[in-house]
């Protein structure tokens, strides 16, 4: 081995403690880049294939009814490839164990066979037999929920009537990867199924024979989606379709694309924070390596070796750091890519899920990280290259001072020591510099894990407690007249009773649209409310529309501007209604205006198909059993299944992604306070010897070397909250879609753990320091 | 010859470092006496144990073996504090490469001593002793070298030490240079009194010690009185 190497592994050895924090930075930006991506490729590639072997559908139409021999003219569609019509209808499933009602969504396949159109994948079991009346296949995840087999029983009331069918199997389909009842937030797996029978089974339940309710289409390849969308529209017209729509307003695709922009959006941001810090930490330790070892280069040059492999070596030295580092990453990157998948496994149901550690990411992950070192320690390694021999072998002159900035500002109290800080502090601005930012980027990476839970509290406490008070939501099947809320009122336990109306409509202004529905509501509701940009309940308007901020945003859409609202309902009138104004809503987008203003524009009298109560808690199972025998009642939901749901799913993904992020925001506080303190400890510690041998006891140097370490970090801290607000501010507005946004709510708790958790790795810091600080060694220190 | 008590007195002292798996003794059983005002010089080459014995005087370091005593005070059995405590009353030191603050100003680095000590010099009084007082606001960096070692003595004499402690204060100057800070030192042993050590392995400096002793392989080989003590300007290397 050449001598030079063997210095570079001494070095390295000897560097072990700064070299790892320089390691774990890389390690933690390329795991995060790793994860990120190697999920990310996982779950796109999963979803790609998956639709592919499953023939997921690109065009769904619901409809009322419409006789079969209508699909010849689908198909007949320019454009459309494949045209597969279903039955689908909403059940209810009375489980035994369940305390809660239990509902479903039976889907048609043809008799004994696979659908064209979005294959069902078995995971067990197999399909109904041909002929069969009974059987079903049983969506997986409600089946693992329910532990149903192949050959248990399962009831259910379809259409009024009781029915006890057989399971054949368990399946997946990829229209239901996100397995979600319409108007949920989040999926519960043990109250929500989709059930697949044979058509001549369920048209006989539903009297549907020789008719379907719902058809989905496969584009021909280059065929305009929304050209056919069009057509369908037109031709589908007479049976009351609800409008079709391709795959991006489909639920499941909808959720799990949306899902996927997040996971982007945040795999860009954190991994390059990481290695961008990694980058820093890299320059300030290459910087002070290379000062130190002035003689040594020298000694090197003038024995003939050249500015070129003296160079080369610093930074092999680096790059022996980067590289143990982008190891650490990509193993532990991997490793985290599967939990997460495995995390996303529980709500995303994927038939498969191709998991591979893709070369590319890991080349691209540790070429990011090479860069970084290129980047960090290029100005380094530069003088070591220029460095003169002769220049070299002279020691350095002494550094030059001036006094600092505050005493010219006038305050000349100062001590000695405090005098040494701060002049020190000015006199190596730029390293002063760099060190806050590097503490100031630990602090706004610490808000940025603190704050989604305080923003996510928040966003709940405003949606369940200021605006939708209601303890229970119920849909109708049909819009009734308005008395139907006196006999909601009058069931056991209810206190209040709000109605409204809710109409699917297309909102259109200009070129933009967004489907969705248009609320009607009380005047003067107290339950369901809706709020200002204060979060203050504001009145509906006696007229026009209050659109949620976030659709305005997506429409662009202001108040005075007049909307396009396309009704897929009843008579499917166009109207056109102002914007009267916007409310604030973190979950969910909305259009809301009074009843009575909205059956005026139907034309129509008040009705309403839902209403909101406020009921006792106590008589929910009183309530429960009543509701369930009410046939009007499409649906029930409780805003404390609601939050329930969310805490779990909040409790399982956020907590374990809060610990890691916060682990890893407090290692670049630890490795950048810590590398700070090094440095100014190897830089200091001769003269910190000299005050030792001049009668300094070990606490008034202790203060002289922590002092300067603390006045970085009190620097830091004002400059980190205002970085920390930018990329929350980033983060969020990247996570913004229309099923939810989180707020920006940065709480005094957000700060304070920011604070804490630097203020900690600086007293680890420091002790470490006084560690070296009470074993310094003057004599030696002095000889030097 | 001398009828004050003994500044300092040492008994068998012995110092034995361990350099990896390597013993070395420092210093083989001295026994020393140095008395209040005397200038002495400790002359020896490198390798004699003399570096070991001033800071072993110093408080910077404890023999293995042997007893060294400061007036009443056993310094060989002080504890870190105590030791600390005395360099920051007693003891003034000189270093061979100044050991100034680089941050602070000429006036700033007496100052950074006197703001410790019991009954110091003013320190501008200080550096005028050292001829000083016209370069007070300068830094290091702003000084030559033997401008800087005159700062290290006015920060070693400000405190009012017993005893200043210099360790080859001229090594790092030329002979002009170095014979300015020797003036320094006479002029100061002189005026003030204090007890002056300079150790060196330059003999021609014995010639202005009232008192210089020999070191080799750790042990003092001889001493020797100066008849007639010559001025620094009177020296030659």
């Amino acid at each position: 081995m050449k001598a030079l190497h063997r210095k570079l592994l001494r070095e390295i050895w000897q560097l072990k403690g700064q070299g790892m924090a320089i390691a774990v930075m890389v390690a933690a930006g390329v795991a995060m880049y790793v994860m990120s991506f190697t999920t990310l490729e996982a779950l796109r590639h999963s979803q790609r294939s998956v639709y592919e072997e499953q023939e997921f559908a690109d065009v769904f139409v619901a409809l009322k009814r419409a006789p079969e021999a209508v699909v010849e003219r689908l198909r007949a569609i320019d454009g459309v490839a494949l045209a597969d019509t279903r039955v689908i209808a909403p059940l209810n499933m009375p489980m035994a164990a369940a305390d809660k009602p239990v509902t479903g969504l039976a889907i048609s396949i043809p008799d004994g066979e696979q659908p064209v159109l979005n294959r069902l994948y078995l995971k067990s079991g197999q399909l109904p037999l041909a002929g069969s009346q009974n059987e079903v296949v049983v969506s997986e995840a409600f089946a693992e929920v329910w532990q149903l087999e192949p050959g248990d029983r399962l009831p259910v009331v379809i259409n009024g009537r009781y029915q006890e069918l057989l399971v054949s199997g368990t399946a997946i389909s990829p229209e239901y990867i996100y397995q979600i009842r319409p108007g949920d937030l989040f999926p519960d797996f043990s109250r929500y199924a989709i059930l697949w029978l044979n058509r001549p089974a369920l048209e006989a339940a539903f009297d549907m024979q020789g008719a379907f309710n719902h058809v989905v289409l496969r584009l021909a390849a280059g065929a305009s989606e929304a050209a056919v969308i069009n057509a369908a529209d037109v031709l589908l017209e007479p049976w009351g379709a609800l409008g079709a729509h391709g795959r991006d307003e489909q639920l499941s695709h909808r959720y799990l694309d949306q899902e996927l922009a997040q996971l982007e959006s945040m795999a860009y941001l954190l991994p390059l924070l990481f290695i961008g810090v990694a980058a820093f930490l890299l320059n300030v330790v290459a910087a002070r390596l290379i000062s130190t070892q002035r003689e040594q280069v020298a000694v090197l040059k003038a024995f003939g070796y050249s500015g070129g492999s003296v160079a080369l070596h610093y930074l092999l030295l680096m790059a022996g750091m980067v590289l143990a580092g982008a190891l650490l990453g990509i193993v532990a990157g991997t490793w985290l890519a599967s939990v997460i998948a495995g995390i996303y496994q529980d709500y995303f149901r994927f038939p498969w899920l191709d998991f591979t550690l893709r070369p590319a990411v890991a080349l691209a992950a540790t070429a990011i990280a090479g860069a970084a070192t290129l980047v960090g320690t290029l100005g380094a390694v530069t003088r070591a290259y220029r460095l003169h021999p002769a220049e070299a072998m002279r020691p350095p002159a002494p550094a030059r001072f001036r006094t600092s900035l505050l005493e010219r500002a006038g305050l000349t109290w100062l001590s000695q020591p405090s005098r040494i800080i701060w002049r020190n502090l000015e006199r190596q601005a730029v390293k002063s510099l760099l060190s806050v930012l590097g503490i100031a980027l630990a602090v706004a990476m610490v808000m940025l894990t603190a704050f989604q839970g305080a923003a996510i509290d928040h966003m709940m406490d405003v949606q369940f407690r200021l605006a939708q008070r209601q303890d229970l939501t119920l849909s109708l099947n049909e819009a009734e007249a308005r008395r139907a809320l006196f006999e909601l009122a009058a069931l056991p336990g209810v206190s209040r009773v709000e109605g409204f109306r809710a109409v699917p409509a297309v909102l259109r202004l200009g070129h933009r649209e967004y489907r969705g529905s248009v609320q009607g509501m009380e005047p003067g509701q107290d339950l369901a409310r809706v709020l200002d940009a204060d979060l203050r309940p504001i009145t509906l308007p006696p007229d026009g529309l209050l659109l949620t901020d976030h659709l305005a945003d997506m429409l662009s859409a202001q108040p005075g501007d007049t909307l396009e609202v396309q009704v897929l309902d009843g008579e499917r009138p166009l109207l056109r209604i102002p914007v009267a104004g916007l409310v604030t809503e973190y979950i969910g987008v909305g259009a809301y205006m009074q009843l009575a203003a909205l059956a005026r524009h139907l034309g129509e009298d008040e009705r309403i198909n839902g209403a909101h109560l406020a009921i006792d808690m106590q008589q929910r199972e009183a309530l429960d059993a009543r509701l369930a025998a009410m046939p009007a009642i499409a649906g029930t939901t409780f805003r404390e299944d609601v939050i329930t749901a969310f805490e779990d799913m909040m409790d399982e993904t956020l907590l374990v992604f809060t610990l890691f992020s916060m682990l890893l925001a407090g290692s670049i506080a630890f490795a950048v306070v810590y590398n700070n303190a090094r440095i100014t400890w190897a830089e200091r510690n001769r003269e910190l010897a000299s005050l030792r041998v001049l009668g300094f006891h070990q606490h008034e140097v202790a203060w002289i070397l922590l002092g300067e370490l603390l006045v970085l970090t009190l620097l830091a801290i004002l400059p980190g909250f205002l970085i920390g607000q930018a990329f929350c501010r980033i983060l969020t507005e990247g996570m913004k879609t229309d099923l939810f946004r989180v707020p920006l709510v940065l709480d005094a708790g957000t700060y304070g753990m920011a604070v804490l958790v630097v203020m900690v790795a600086s007293l680890l810091s420091a002790l470490i320091l006084l560690r070296a600080l009470v074993k310094l060694d003057m004599v030696t220190a002095l000889k030097r | 010859m001398n009828a004050t008590p003994a500044v300092f007195r040492t008994r068998g002292l012995t110092r034995v470092y361990r350099m990896g798996e390597v013993e070395i003794h420092a210093l083989r059983g001295v026994d020393l006496d140095l008395y209040s005002g005397e200038f002495v010089v400790l002359l020896g080459a490198s390798g004699s144990g003399k570096s070991t014995l001033l800071n072993i005087l110093g408080g910077l370091d404890r023999p293995s073996s042997g007893d060294v005593w400061y007036r009443e005070q056993l310094l060989s059995s002080a504890s870190e504090r105590e030791l600390t405590q005395f360099r920051r009353q007693h003891v003034g030191f000189v270093f061979q490469f100044y050991n100034l603050i680089p941050s602070l100003t000429a006036l700033e680095n007496v100052a950074i001593v006197t703001d410790i000590a019991e009954a110091p010099l003013p320190p501008r009084e200080a550096l005028a002793l050292v001829g000083l007082d016209q370069r007070a606001d300068h830094f290091p960096a702003q000084l030559s070298g033997g401008e800087q070692q005159r700062v290290a003595i006015a920060r070693a004499v400000a405190k009012n030490p017993a005893v200043l402690l210099c360790d080859e204060p001229t090594g790092a100057l030329d002979s002009t240079t170095g014979i300015r800070v020797l003036e320094v030192l006479q002029d100061l042993n002189q005026r003030l009194g204090t007890t002056t050590v300079v150790i060196t392995h330059n003999a021609v400096i014995s010639d202005m010690a009232q008192r210089t002793i020999r070191l080799s392989d750790g042990q003092a080989s001889s001493v020797s009185y100066n008849d007639k003590v010559l001025r620094p300007d009177q020296l030659h290397w």
